[in-house]
């Protein structure tokens, strides 16, 4: 099943990603499996062809930062930034997420098992992210523009100074952020829940949560003209 | 005109010696200015310094607007600065270098410390980060001709990196900013150097800023926002924070890039020495330390001007710090915010500066408040000389705006020409000094070369008082 097994324990982080960025376009079906994380950061950052990678354990910050098209599922939890800045592809993560996940990201699908912890989302670019428990506070802060879909709860100050992301919770919110509403559930909302969660694997209904979004008041300075009274 | 027991002589039809000498002085300043200033001159009016006309003016335009004034340029106070210094040059004790015969080295290597591929420099003054957005890709351009025909860098800024600029710069050091707007890890690939921004001298604390009116399609769509919505960035980095986490990050970026690039680390100057430290330890090949008088795009006045120290003492913080770890030389030090003349640059490299970095200068030596705009400087109530409205976009010199009417006056190639001159006086100006001193190579000049002017850079320097031994603070 696997193409390659790279053993973190009698290899570094450093030989793992050259190889994998050595990867060219016509050895993009690969399989690689990699043992033995143990908290490492960086793993499978940088990645640019179709590769599937399979951490199985733990892995430390920036697990696949910056994905371009490969796949990467993680069997146990992530730390800080997972896929941050992703621009295409996928990350899975088995386990709980910790903070930042998905942070800056401009493509691609993040979908977490478990929970994910503060600013989930934050700056998020045009990401897919999927968690299908709880995220904590200020998720989706300065959210500019993609999904953000969270089965659970969300915590403090979700949404905070969000642009034009759609945020989307199925459970209850604890408060939101400066400038982040409820707003209308429309079908094209709907039909992008639907097919969202479908690719997460959620067997959960679209017509369980609300959307939240930008009011659209902090886009301009508030001028105060006192002449014009 | 003023009321009062003072006099009442019509300045303008006075043909008083003072008048016509502020006349001369002030030379081609608006006919409202003239009027102001022989008034004062004649009828001995006292301005206040508490409450200067700046101030006054500053009341009236909140109480009017409800709003803090924004606008570009860096501070404009009077601060202790690298004129304050001056050379010794050689006499008995130290023989000087002939100038044009003796050769007097400008090159500079710049983060070989952990770097498969370090950048050679050749002249240590690189141009600053920028931003397409703040400005024109025309006058990207002009920086990137010009400092490549010159052997050195140029650097983005808060909105990514366009193909022209990538084209245009030989050297180009890609900046990785809290708001990561347009970052992409193939542009990270493209990129000669990494900088990672945690604040300018203007606003150390503070995030970008890009009020609506500069907000073309192409600068939204990079940015991944809305056209017309005026941008406030992120100041702080949304996946990292503090020292530790900071050296991940780093870690996650040699990586991406299997350890080619050099990584500099920005900071405005304020707790320049820890922060120097904090950044060499988290893993930085090169420190990059920005002093208030570093100039923006757009930023609230009371930032510019309150918030932050001057490039001075934080040059000398910089140095101490990099000396104490063993790491000065090893890991670069650039410094920039008000770097001017090659003056500037010979007492930065002798303060102990790898490099510097100009930002303000260039866009000048592009043509920014050229007397040659004066009247359009004038209908927008300011003059050749005094204009910083950057955040507005209309720029008559076609530099801080996106108005493709006013961006087309700036030719790429003419203003490419003009940045090279300007880089080659500078270098020039450094080597004569260099020479002086009795340096073949413009990076051996040392503080021993320095003495000071005034008690408050001479305490900020290190360096003695001209004439005396004593360096305030130092036994």
């Amino acid at each position: 099943m696997f193409t390659q097994t790279v053993d973190l324990a009698k290899t570094s982080v450093r030989t793992l990603n050259q190889r994998l960025h050595d990867l060219n376009a016509e050895r993009d079906e690969e399989r690689w499996r990699i043992l033995n994380p143990r908290g490492a950061h960086a793993i499978a950052c940088g990645l640019r062809v179709q590769v599937t990678v399979e951490i199985e354990g733990h892995a430390g910050y920036y697990c696949a930062g910056m994905n371009q098209k490969a796949t990467v599922i993680v069997h146990g939890n992530v730390a800080t930034g997972v896929a941050e800045n992703m621009m295409s592809g996928i990350v899975h993560v088995n386990g709980n997420a910790s903070q930042c996940a998905g942070a800056t990201a401009h493509g691609g699908l993040l979908a977490v098992e478990g929970d994910a912890s503060a600013r989930c989302g934050i700056s998020m670019k045009g990401i897919d992210i999927v968690v299908k428990g709880s995220v904590g506070h200020m998720s989706a802060f300065m959210a500019q523009t993609g999904n953000l879909v969270v089965c659970g709860d969300a915590g403090d100050a979700f949404g905070d100074s969000v642009y034009e992301a759609r945020l989307f919770v199925r459970g209850r919110v604890n408060s939101l952020g400066t400038d982040c509403i409820e707003k209308e559930m429309r079908r094209e909302h709907f039909e992008i829940l639907e097919t969202l969660l479908k690719r997460a694997g959620c067997d959960v209904h679209p017509e369980e949560f609300k959307r939240y979004g930008s009011a659209r008041r902090l886009y301009h300075f508030q001028i105060d003209n006192a002449s014009l009274y | 005109m003023p009321q009062g027991s003072r006099s009442r002589e019509d300045p303008i039809s006075s043909s008083g010696c003072q008048a016509v000498a502020a006349l001369r002085r002030i030379g081609s300043a608006p006919s409202q200015f003239i009027i102001v200033m022989t008034t004062e001159i004649l009828s001995g009016m006292r301005e206040s310094a508490t409450f200067d006309r700046h101030v006054i003016h500053e009341i009236q335009r909140a109480a009017e607007t409800g709003l803090y004034d924004i606008r570009g340029w860096g501070s404009k106070r009077r601060l202790p600065h690298f004129d304050d210094l001056v050379f010794l040059g050689a006499s008995m004790s130290r023989y000087p270098l002939e100038g044009y015969r003796e050769s007097c080295g400008t090159d500079v290597l710049i983060g070989a410390l952990h770097a498969k591929r370090p950048i050679p420099l050749q002249i240590p003054i690189t141009v600053a980060g920028m931003s397409f957005g703040a400005l024109s890709a025309e006058a990207k351009e002009s920086l990137g001709r010009g400092a490549s025909e010159m052997g050195t860098s140029t650097t983005t800024g808060d909105g990514g990196m366009t193909a022209e600029e990538r084209q245009s710069s030989k050297i180009l050091i890609y900046q990785y900013l809290p708001s990561r707007y347009g970052m992409n890890p193939d542009d990270l690939r493209k990129a000669d150097a990494i900088e990672i921004v945690l604040g300018q001298g203007a606003k150390p604390g503070g995030g970008g800023m890009l009020l609506g009116r500069k907000i073309s399609d192409r600068v939204a769509e990079m940015r991944t926002l809305p056209p017309g919505i005026d941008q406030r960035s992120a100041c702080r980095h949304p996946d990292w924070t503090g020292p530790d986490d900071l050296a991940i990050k780093i870690e996650e970026l040699r990586e991406i890039t299997d350890w080619e690039k050099p990584i500099y680390v920005k900071i405005g100057a304020s707790r320049t020495y820890f922060d120097v430290k904090l950044a060499v330890k988290a893993g930085a090949d090169v420190i990059v330390v920005d002093g208030m008088q570093g100039g923006t795009g757009a930023t609230q006045e009371v930032f510019i001007e309150h918030v932050g120290i001057p490039t001075l003492p934080a040059l000398r913080q910089a140095v101490e710090a990099l000396t104490e770890m063993g790491m000065h030389r090893k890991v670069q030090l650039i410094i920039s915010g008000g770097i001017r003349s090659g003056a500037d640059v010979a007492k930065a490299l002798a303060m102990g500066a790898d490099a510097v970095s100009i930002g303000t200068a260039a866009l000048i030596a592009l043509g920014c408040n050229s007397p040659k705009y004066q009247e359009e400087y004038q209908k927008l109530g300011t003059a050749a000389g005094f204009y910083d409205d950057y955040q507005d976009g209309n720029d008559p010199a076609g530099i801080s705006t996106q108005d493709p009417l006013l961006t087309k006056r700036l030719d790429p190639v003419i203003g490419g020409r003009r940045l090279a001159n300007y880089l080659r006086v500078l270098t020039m100006e450094a080597q004569t000094i260099a020479r002086a001193c009795g340096k073949s190579h413009v990076l051996n000049l040392e503080p021993e070369d320095l003495v000071a002017l005034t008690v408050e850079a001479a305490a900020m320097a290190k360096v003695p008082l001209a004439g005396t031994t004593w360096i305030p603070g130092c036994a």
